[in-house]
């Protein structure tokens, strides 16, 4: 009963991946850039991370500020990222696991009236179903297996389907595939042709990157091609699924990045809080997005350096990431 | 009276099903303040699972969310959904723990909307996360929650995460791997299980300065009640001054 956003034929999605460029050329430019190129209106579109976990914020910055319209979304545990394409009303077709909420922290209020008011049209799957979605597209084939989800409403409105297992007649779930026409990672490190390193935990990036027809890369750092090279095993998504290379120290503020910074609870309270005034809410995001020329100009209207290196401490020294 | 509030009981409640050794996938607050506690008390050896990819983590404190880098402290992996998920699905994972914004006679969680209209809900919640993919999964879903008559009702208007669907054979016929359910519901007021053959929640443990009446009152739906019924175990000296001075010093769990 629940809509299919976008096509699950893998032979569609093979005809388009024949076609994209296995060339080992150099792929940096401006998050402006990488959006004005690769994020259209009516594309369906997947942002990386967990909740507020290494999450691609200057990118969910630039689709708002360049006003995208009329996209479908995965909401695939996404919180502040969420709370952000709501705030400019991006997508109007939404896949959703787990949204307006910041788990521990509380409810949108923003993202529940956007929620709320029709505009959106909803297919409801899990964190797992979803992650298996790209699994399949990933793997090049239209569906995958998955013994979640049946008996409940998330199986009605979502648009899996029953199948019986050929070998044993068991019933299973069958997940479409999602091939993203577009999707954006934040990573810890990436060359310039973007094979990238990420630590900590993977949730389901690496399946979505491969999935995705356009992939927007922020890294923490650039490095040398030569130390990809100097040891291959550290690489967790290759060159050829990259579209752009953005450089983005930082780029996770104020979500936290496993071994960098810890999350900024006190700018994520205020969203929160403001978010309950319209009107001071606008304001907000005048003072946050729409007049900010990039992340970096946010990041200075926010306590700038000193508070980055707050939080480094906090990420290094848990004890204090309860201050 | 005793030096406890309710938040402490359940979790201290919840901890001791967790036996050394077990596997468990858990969500941030209270349940995650349950298997921290079991860890630091009983079960050392405890495995803690988190659903975006956190394995078997000694936590050093409260996470905020089940991604942050606190659930990859002292961890052997850090992984991602699917990993933890097929763990789940292989049959590895023995508990979780749940909640939600309705729960029915069966065990059924909703955590998706109120209203009729799916398009345009009255009340909109977050949805399942993983919590479908645990209950599916794991052996053995719990669930805290505070005892409520808006909470615990006839029928949830949406069944977000499942428990025994509507009774009997139900479950086993939907599709859902087989001996995996719902098995203990911790409430302020009481501990419920399930009655093997009809799957109707049913009291089997009433928490100190309660009666059966008062979880009854408090309950939309008519509970079963097992043929003996035992007083809950209060919190011990050891799992209160754990609970408070390492795992929750703020009281951002304790303090609700």
């Amino acid at each position: 009963m629940g809509a299919i956003f976008t096509d699950p034929d893998a032979d569609k999605a093979r005809e388009f991946f024949r076609k994209k460029s296995r060339a080992l050329k150099p792929k940096v430019m401006s998050v402006k850039e990488a959006v004005e190129k690769y994020v259209h209106d009516g594309d369906y579109l997947c942002i990386g991370g967990f909740g507020a976990n290494r999450i691609p914020t200057a990118v969910c910055h630039e689709i708002v500020r360049q006003g995208r319209k009329n996209m479908g979304f995965a909401g695939h545990t996404s919180t502040h990222d969420f709370q952000i394409l709501c705030a400019g009303e991006v997508f109007d077709k939404l896949d959703v696991a787990y949204i307006v909420g910041l788990e521990a922290r509380g409810l949108s209020p923003n993202a529940r009236r956007y929620m709320e008011s029709g505009k959106v049209k909803v297919s409801e799957w899990t964190n797992y179903s979803l992650s298996v979605r790209f699994k399949a597209a990933a793997a090049g084939v239209s569906f995958y297996p998955s013994r979640n989800i049946m008996g409940t409403d998330t199986f009605h409105y979502s648009g899996a389907k029953i199948i019986q297992c050929p070998f044993t007649g068991t019933k299973y779930a069958a997940m479409p595939a999602i091939w993203p026409d577009v999707s954006a990672i934040h990573v810890h490190e990436a060359d310039i042709y973007g094979n990238c390193r990420i630590r900590g935990i993977t949730v389901s990036d690496l399946d979505v990157a491969r999935a995705s027809k356009h992939l927007i890369i922020t890294c923490e750092r650039l490095i040398q091609n030569d130390e990809i090279r100097r040891d291959p095993s550290f690489t967790s998504i290759p060159y050829w699924c990259v579209d752009a290379v953005c450089e983005v120290p930082y780029g996770s503020y104020p979500g936290n990045m496993y071994g960098e910074y810890f999350s900024d609870e006190e700018h994520l309270r205020e969203w929160l809080k403001v978010e309950e005034n319209p009107e001071e809410f606008k304001k907000f995001l005048d003072k946050n997005i729409y007049s900010c020329k990039d992340h970096f100009d946010y990041i200075e209207r926010n306590g700038g350096m000193h508070k980055l290196l707050k939080l480094r401490e906090k990420e290094f020294m848990f004890s204090k990431a309860r201050d | 009276m005793a030096d406890y509030n309710t938040m402490e009981l359940m979790i201290c409640t919840a901890a001791r099903e967790l036996e050394d050794g077990a596997c468990v996938g858990v969500g941030t607050g209270a349940p995650c303040a349950a298997a921290m506690l079991a860890q630091k008390a009983h079960s050392p050896n405890l495995v803690i699972l988190f659903e975006a990819g956190g394995a078997a983590p000694l936590i050093p404190e409260m996470p905020i969310s089940v991604g942050d880098s606190r659930t990859t402290w002292k961890a052997v992996m850090a992984s991602g959904m699917c990993e933890i998920m097929e763990t789940a699905c292989r049959g590895m994972l023995d508990y979780t723990f749940l909640g939600g914004a309705q729960i029915d006679m069966y065990g059924n969680l909703n955590s998706t909307r109120i209203g009729p209209d799916h398009q345009k809900p009255k009340v909109r919640f977050p949805g399942s996360g993983g919590a479908n993919d645990f209950a599916s999964f794991c052996w053995r879903m719990m669930v805290m929650t505070p005892q409520d008559p808006k909470r615990f009702v006839e029928k949830v208007s949406y069944i977000t995460t499942p428990g025994w669907l509507q009774g009997g054979d139900s479950r086993a016929k939907s599709g859902l791997p087989l001996g995996a359910g719902p098995y203990k519901i911790i409430t302020n007021m009481a501990v419920m299980d399930f009655e093997p053959e009809s799957k109707r929640m049913r009291i089997i443990a009433i928490n100190p300065g309660y009666s059966e009446k008062d979880v009854q009152d408090n309950c939309g739906f008519e509970l079963l009640k097992a043929k003996k019924i035992v007083e809950n175990k209060p919190p011990t000296k050891q799992e209160l001054s754990i609970l408070r001075d390492q795992i929750d010093p703020y009281r951002y769990v304790i303090g609700r």
